[in-house]
C-alpha cells in the first residue's frame, strides 16, 4: 500500500520559471489497485510519479510503501520495489545493449551484484520463452541492439521488464501515447493482461478517457499540482467517459474564471 | 625489422591505455582526462620502485593500483561533488602532476640496469635458444631481448583483453555498460548509477597506469611529462580501432582498440622514419582525431547537399 502525505514539489524555487508542480498532494493507494491518474497537461501528473520513484527529492511530504518510509531512499533503491514505464519509449531501455542484456538487468533487479557471465544459455532460454509470449517476433532478434526496434516493442519489452520481476507498485506514464494506434491497443491490452495476471498494485497516467474508464478500479484527477477528483469504488462503477470530461469541463471553467479574475484585478490596481 | 618490433612493442604497451580509455570513453561516455596524469604516476610509481629494488611485477601491479585509486577519485569529484565531467578529470590531472613530481623526487628517474617485467621471459627464451643473443623471426635476426620485451607486452595485452572482455560480459560488466548508455534506465532496474561511474573510470585508469608502468620499462626512463597528449593518442587509437574491426561485439571492440593502437604506432613509426619532426607529433595527432570526428559529419552533409542537388535539378 502506498501512502503520500503532504507532497510538494517546486521547480526552480525563487526564479522567473517557478513552477509549483505538486502543491500537497495526499493520497493512498490499497494494495492491488489499479490507478488512473488523469489531468490536464502541466497538472502534475508525471511529477506525481516521478516523485514516487524518486527521480527527485520532494521539497515536504512523505511517502511509505508497503510499510516502509521511502521519502530519502535514492532512485535506484526504490526501484527494487517499483517498477516503471516512461512516457517516452526511449527511457526505458539502453539503445546500445542487445535486448537479452536489456532484459538480463531486468532479471536481476535488487539483486548483489555478481561476476558471472550475465546471458548464459539458460538465461536466453528463459528469457526467450517470456519475449515469444509478446508476440513481436523478437525472440529471434535478443542479439540485435534494442536501439534497432520500434518504439512500441521497446515499450513491450520495457512492460516485461518492469513486472518481470513482481513490483510492489507498478508506474506506468502515458505509455501508450507515443505509439501508433494500433500498436498502443496491444500495449494496453499487454498492461491489462500482466496487471490481472499479477494482482500488481499499478498507477497509470493516461490522456485516454476511454482507457481510464476501462481498465482500472479508480481515477484520480489532477489540476495545478493538486488532486481535484477521485472516483472510487460505485463512484468509479458509475463514472463514464462523459463524467470525465465534465469534470474536465468543471476545472477548466475554473482556470478561466480565475485568469479572468486576475486580468480585472490587473485593470484596475495596475 | 628492428622499427617494426618497437612499433609493436609500444603499440601493445599502450593497447592497455586503449582499453581503459575503452571504458570510460565509450562505455561510460565520460571524458576523462585523468588519463594524462594517471598514465604518468603508473610510470612513476614503478619507476621509484624498481629503482629501489622492488620486484618489477609487484612494482606494476602496485602501479596498476594506485590507477585505481587515482580514477576513483575523479569518479566522486564527478558523483559526489557535482563537478562538472571534464573539470573532475582537469582537477585530479593536475593535482597528479605535483603529486608524481613528488614520488619520482625529480622530473626523470632513468631505469638502466635495473630489472623489467621482461626479465623472466628473456631468461627462458635465452635459456632455450642456447645462450645466442639473436634469434630469427620471420628471416629477420631479432635481438633476445627486444623479442623477449615484445613477447612479454603481448602475453600482459592479451590476458588484459580477455579479463577486459569477461568483465564486461558479467552482470556488473553489463550494468557498467548500461550506465553510459541510459542513466535513467539503470536507476529504474535497482543499479546506483554514480557507483557505476565511479567503478569504471577506477578500472579505466588502472589500466591507464600499467601502460604507464610498461612503458617506462620498456623506454627505460620514467618522466612527469611522459603522460600529456595520451588522452588524445588513446582517442586515435580508438577510432582507428572502431574503423578496422567495428563494434558489433565487445570482443571485436576491444581487438579494434588493441590492433588500432599498433595500427597507429607502425603509422608514426613510419611518419618519423619519412622525417617527420618529433615535435610536431602531438599535432598531427590532434589534427587526424580533429579530422575523424568531424569527417562522417562532412561526409554525410556533402552526401545529402549532393543528392539535395540532384533531386532539385
Ligand atoms: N524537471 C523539471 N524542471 C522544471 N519544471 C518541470 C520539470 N518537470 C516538470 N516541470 C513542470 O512541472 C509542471 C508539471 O509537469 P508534469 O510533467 O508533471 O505535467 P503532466 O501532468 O505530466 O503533463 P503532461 O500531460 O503534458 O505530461 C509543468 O508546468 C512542467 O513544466
Ligand atoms: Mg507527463
Amino acid at each position: 500500500m502506498l501512502k503520500i502525505k503532504e507532497l510538494c514539489k517546486t521547480f526552480s524555487p525563487g526564479t522567473v520559471n517557478e513552477v509549483r508542480a505538486l502543491r500537497g498532494v495526499t493520497l493512498e493507494i490499497q494494495e492491488g489497485s489499479f490507478t488512473a491518474v488523469i489531468g490536464t497537461n502541466g497538472s502534475g501528473k508525471s511529477t506525481l510519479l516521478n516523485a514516487v520513484a524518486g527521480s527527485f527529492e520532494a521539497d515536504s511530504g512523505s511517502m511509505e510503501l508497503f510499510g516502509r518510509i521511502i521519502t530519502n531512499w535514492p532512485e535506484h533503491k526504490r526501484a527494487l520495489l517499483i517498477g516503471r514505464v516512461f512516457q517516452n519509449p526511449f527511457a526505458g531501455t539502453a539503445a546500445g545493449m542487445t535486448i537479452a542484456e536489456n532484459i538480463g538487468m531486468a532479471m536481476r533487479r535488487g539483486q548483489r551484484w555478481s561476476l558471472r557471465t550475465a546471458i548464459t544459455k539458460r538465461v536466453r532460454e528463459e528469457i526467450s520463452d517470456k519475449v515469444k509470449t509478446l508476440k513481436m517476433g523478437l525472440e529471434d532478434r535478443l542479439d540485435n541492439p534494442i536501439g534497432t526496434l520500434s518504439g512500441g516493442q521497446r515499450q513491450a519489452l520495457t512492460l516485461l521488464m518492469a513486472t518481470w520481476l513482481k513490483p510492489q507498485l507498478l508506474l506506468l506514464d502515458e505509455h501508450t501515447a507515443a505509439l501508433d494506434p494500433k500498436t498502443a491497443a496491444k500495449v494496453a491490452e499487454l498492461t491489462r493482461e500482466i496487471i490481472t495476471r499479477e494482482k500488481l498494485t499499478a498507477m497509470m497516467v493516461t490522456h485516454s478517457m476511454q482507457q481510464a474508464v476501462d481498465l482500472p478500479d479508480r481515477i484520480i484527477m489532477m489540476h495545478k499540482g493538486n488532486i481535484v477528483e477521485d472516483y472510487k469504488d460505485e463512484m468509479k462503477a458509475r463514472a463514464r467517459v462523459s463524467d470525465l470530461i465534465k469534470a474536465f469541463e468543471r476545472v477548466q471553467k475554473l482556470d478561466l474564471f480565475d485568469s479572468s479574475v486576475a486580468e480585472l484585478l490587473e485593470q484596475q490596481y495596475v | 625489422m628492428g622499427i617494426v618490433l618497437s612499433a609493436f612493442t609500444i603499440g601493445l604497451i599502450l593497447a592497455a591505455l586503449t582499453m581503459g580509455m575503452l571504458i570510460s570513453f565509450r562505455m561510460l561516455r565520460f571524458t576523462d582526462i585523468t588519463v594524462d596524469g594517471s598514465f604518468t604516476l603508473g610510470a612513476a610509481v614503478a619507476a621509484v620502485m624498481i629503482v629501489n629494488g622492488w620486484s618489477p611485477w609487484l612494482a606494476t601491479l602496485i602501479a596498476t593500483a594506485t590507477g585505481l585509486v587515482a580514477g576513483s577519485i575523479t569518479g566522486l569529484l564527478y558523483t559526489r561533488f557535482k563537478i562538472q565531467m571534464i573539470l573532475s578529470g582537469i582537477l585530479m590531472m593536475t593535482a597528479l602532476y605535483s603529486i608524481n613530481l613528488r614520488i619520482m623526487g625529480r622530473s626523470n628517474i632513468p631505469l638502466l640496469d635495473t630489472s623489467s617485467v621482461s626479465g623472466s621471459t628473456e631468461h627462458i627464451i635465452s635459456s632455450l635458444s642456447g645462450e645466442l643473443n639473436r634469434i630469427n623471426i620471420l628471416g629477420w635476426p631479432v635481438s633476445i631481448t627486444d623479442f623477449s620485451v615484445f613477447l612479454t607486452a603481448l602475453i600482459i595485452c592479451v590476458l588484459a583483453a580477455i579479463a577486459l572482455r569477461w568483465f564486461l560480459l558479467t552482470h556488473l560488466g553489463t550494468a557498467l555498460r548500461a550506465s553510459g548508455n541510459n542513466p535513467q534506465m539503470v536507476r529504474a532496474q535497482g543499479i546506483n548509477h554514480n557507483l557505476m561511474i565511479v567503478l569504471g573510470l577506477s578500472l579505466s585508469n588502472g589500466l591507464v597506469a600499467l601502460s604507464g608502468a610498461l612503458l617506462a620499462q620498456y623506454q627505460g626512463f620514467a618522466d612527469v611529462q611522459m603522460g600529456i597528449g595520451m588522452m588524445v593518442w588513446g582517442l586515435a587509437s580508438i577510432i582507428i580501432g572502431e574503423a578496422l574491426t567495428g563494434t558489433r561485439s565487445i570482443g571485436l571492440t576491444i581487438a579494434g582498440a588493441v590492433l588500432g593502437t599498433i595500427f597507429f604506432r607502425l603509422l608514426i613509426a613510419i611518419a618519423l622514419r619519412w622525417g617527420l619532426n618529433p615535435n610536431d607529433l602531438k599535432l598531427v595527432t590532434a589534427v587526424f582525431v580533429f579530422l575523424a570526428l568531424v569527417a562522417p559529419i562532412w561526409v554525410k552533409s556533402l552526401r545529402k547537399s549532393i543528392w539535395g542537388g540532384l533531386r532539385n535539378a
